[in-house]
């Protein structure tokens, strides 16, 4: 067994290492995720185009320096359409991460702590919701909810609390038999107290690094959907819907899907170099 | 043995589980989808005619004797009726079944492929930035939206290159961007458990000696390394087979092909939801069945298993 002093200068040294030598590609996915976050909060700043407003006498232009990204069949700007639509995918994605970390620290904290027969049935709650793939417990979850953007957010948020549970349960079994968990109720700790001050915060960390790993799979599957047409109706910027509604034009006109299809690529790659930057970091 | 029976018994307790659970949310579903169809004014039909056909849909009975009818029905095989066409869902996943098995046999097998490529040609030590390239390809692949990996692949190779005609093409033209559209996405996990177990596998001291007494290193991959590398990838089986499911949801509807996810798509799209349900249970089937023969024949495969616990700690 090495101590645990030993073990945190070792992780002081390589972190110290680490930053040294800065790494590009991860300072490139930061830039691409803070450029999203800009459009995001403020897309006029971007764009002084109506993304939904189409002017009908520029319809179906190649990307120009005027339209960076083409216009679509009733000549909305798609550059502006892509940035507005930024709010959408970005929102449902923290609504979706949300919904997947609380449930599933719930679930996994409860199994964890309370173990036997709880822990069981739990668990087996889990392992049910591993059973079906993830598409097919989204669309379960919106045919009983009904489409729109707030309902395909909570339904890839449901997809991933079974994920989240066995990790929490992993991580709050393995904290539970410490040492420092052991001396806490020694010195008279009650049980919630030392859940919630001792755990909890000591289980989060992986849990963190998960987090952001599916940030990027939840936009993904919230374009999906939108894409299938149970997310945002139209005429809302939202990136799927966007490309579903260009695939008419797939014989003329590539820029309508090719190009906000990138954004999404780009987002998603840049939001899982993150996470593998935070995951190797503990 | 005992670990056979306990293993199955698990088996059968979380389909039970997710059975019920479906059957639950469905009675908890807030609009009943027959009054949706049939209390429609346009029909013109009286209160009695409704009950008449919800009785005739089993909507009236006892919860419990519902559920009962419900699951010895799915056992022997009766999924209920579909709410949009009134035709029995065993029917209408029949019809459709062959096209997608075809689809998604190709589309593992050319899944398999890639991801054994990029495994074996990423050892390769000599050329260093082709190693990186085929490295980073899994990340890559799990970051691209299934649904805009097609259209770019139709025009691709449909509008650009006209290498696959879109009036007309042949059957096996058909297959080939609808295959390539479900194969990349789940090559990705394939090959990087792969190559980690490729990389792992290399270190091993036998394949020293192999190479020590003059093997050459393509002989080393492929009667050594292959043999051993392969049997992590069995653990993924299970989420693969999900995964072409859900995957052929996607594909086919942006090739419109015909097909179990067409038709998954267009439930869900009609509110159907004895037809969701059936094709949610019957992949969850295929995961816990896949999962459960992979758990009790990798000990058959890998015998180190049995000795390792065999041996005293």
């Amino acid at each position: 067994m090495t101590s645990p002093l030993i073990e945190r200068t070792d992780a002081a040294a390589t972190a110290g290492a680490r930053l040294r030598r800065v790494q590009p590609t991860l300072v490139l996915a930061i830039l691409v995720l803070v450029v999203v976050l800009a459009w995001a909060v403020a897309p006029g700043f971007f764009t002084p185009v109506d993304p939904v407003q189409g002017d009908a006498a520029a319809a179906l232009q190649a990307p120009s320096f005027r339209h960076l990204f083409g216009t679509d069949a009733t000549g909305r700007d798609m550059f502006s359409r892509t940035v507005y639509g930024a709010i959408h995918s970005l929102s449902g994605a923290i609504i979706a991460v949300t919904v997947g970390l609380v449930l599933g620290t719930l679930i996994g904290v409860l199994a964890g702590s309370i173990g036997g027969v709880a822990d069981d049935i739990l668990m087996r709650l889990v392992d049910v919701l591993l059973a079906i793939p993830a598409l097919l417990l989204a669309l379960s979850i919106i045919i009983l909810l009904g489409f729109g953007t707030t309902n395909a957010a909570f339904a890839v948020g449901i997809t991933s609390v079974a994920a989240f549970a066995r990790l929490v349960r992993s991580e709050v079994v393995r904290v539970r038999h410490s040492d420092y968990v052991e001396a806490a109720f020694g010195s008279g700790g009650r049980y919630l107290a030392v859940l919630v001050r001792h755990v909890l915060p000591n289980s989060l960390t992986p849990v963190i690094a998960y987090a952001a790993l599916h940030f990027g799979t939840a936009i993904l599957a919230i374009s999906t959907l939108g894409f299938l047409g149970y997310g945002a109706p139209p005429p809302t910027p939202e990136w799927g819907l966007m490309i579903a509604e260009g695939r008419n034009y797939v014989a003329t006109s590539w820029w309508l899907t090719t190009l906000p299809g990138l954004v999404v690529v780009l987002v998603v790659v840049s939001a899982n170099r993150l996470s593998a930057a935070l995951a190797s970091r503990r | 043995m005992s670990y056979i029976l306990r293993r199955l018994g698990q088996a059968v307790i979380v389909l039970l589980a997710a059975f019920t659970g479906s059957f639950l949310l469905l009675q908890a579903l807030p609009g009943d989808a027959l009054l949706i169809k049939f209390e429609n004014p346009e029909l013109g039909l009286s209160p009695d005619q409704i009950a008449a056909i919800r009785e005739s849909y089993g909507a009236d009975i006892p919860l419990p004797v519902q559920f009962w009818h419900a699951l010895t029905g799915f056992l022997s095989g009766d999924f209920g009726y579909s709410v949009q066409s009134g035709t029995a869902v065993r029917d209408l996943v029949a019809e459709v079944l062959p096209d997608t098995l075809r689809l998604a046999a190709f589309g593992f097998l050319a899944a398999v492929f890639l991801a054994v490529s990029i495994a074996f040609l990423s050892t390769f030590p000599r050329l260093a930035w082709v190693r990186g390239v085929l490295r980073s390809l899994p990340s890559l692949f799990v970051s691209v939206p299934v649904f805009w990996l097609g259209i770019v692949l139709i025009q691709v190779f449909s509008f650009q290159l006209g290498l696959i005609p879109v009036i007309n093409p042949s059957p096996a033209q058909e297959l080939i961007l609808p295959v390539l559209t479900l194969a990349i996405p789940i090559s990705a996990p394939l090959a990087q458990i792969l190559t980690r177990s490729v990389d792992d596998t290399l270190l091993q001291p036998f394949v020293a000696v192999v190479r020590a007494k003059g093997a050459s290193r393509t002989w080393v991959l492929t009667r050594n390394v292959a043999t051993n590398a392969l049997l992590p990838t069995l653990t993924i089986a299970g989420i693969l087979c999900g995964e072409l499911i859900a995957g052929a949801v996607v594909t086919e509807t942006v090739f419109g092909r015909a097909g179990l996810g067409r038709l998954t798509e267009q439930a869900v799209a009609h509110q159907d939801t004895p037809v969701l349900q059936t094709v949610v249970l019957v992949s969850a089937v295929v995961f816990v069945v896949v999962n459960l023969v992979v758990d009790l024949l990798y000990p058959v495969l890998d015998p180190r298993l049995t000795r390792k616990a065999g041996a005293p700690a």
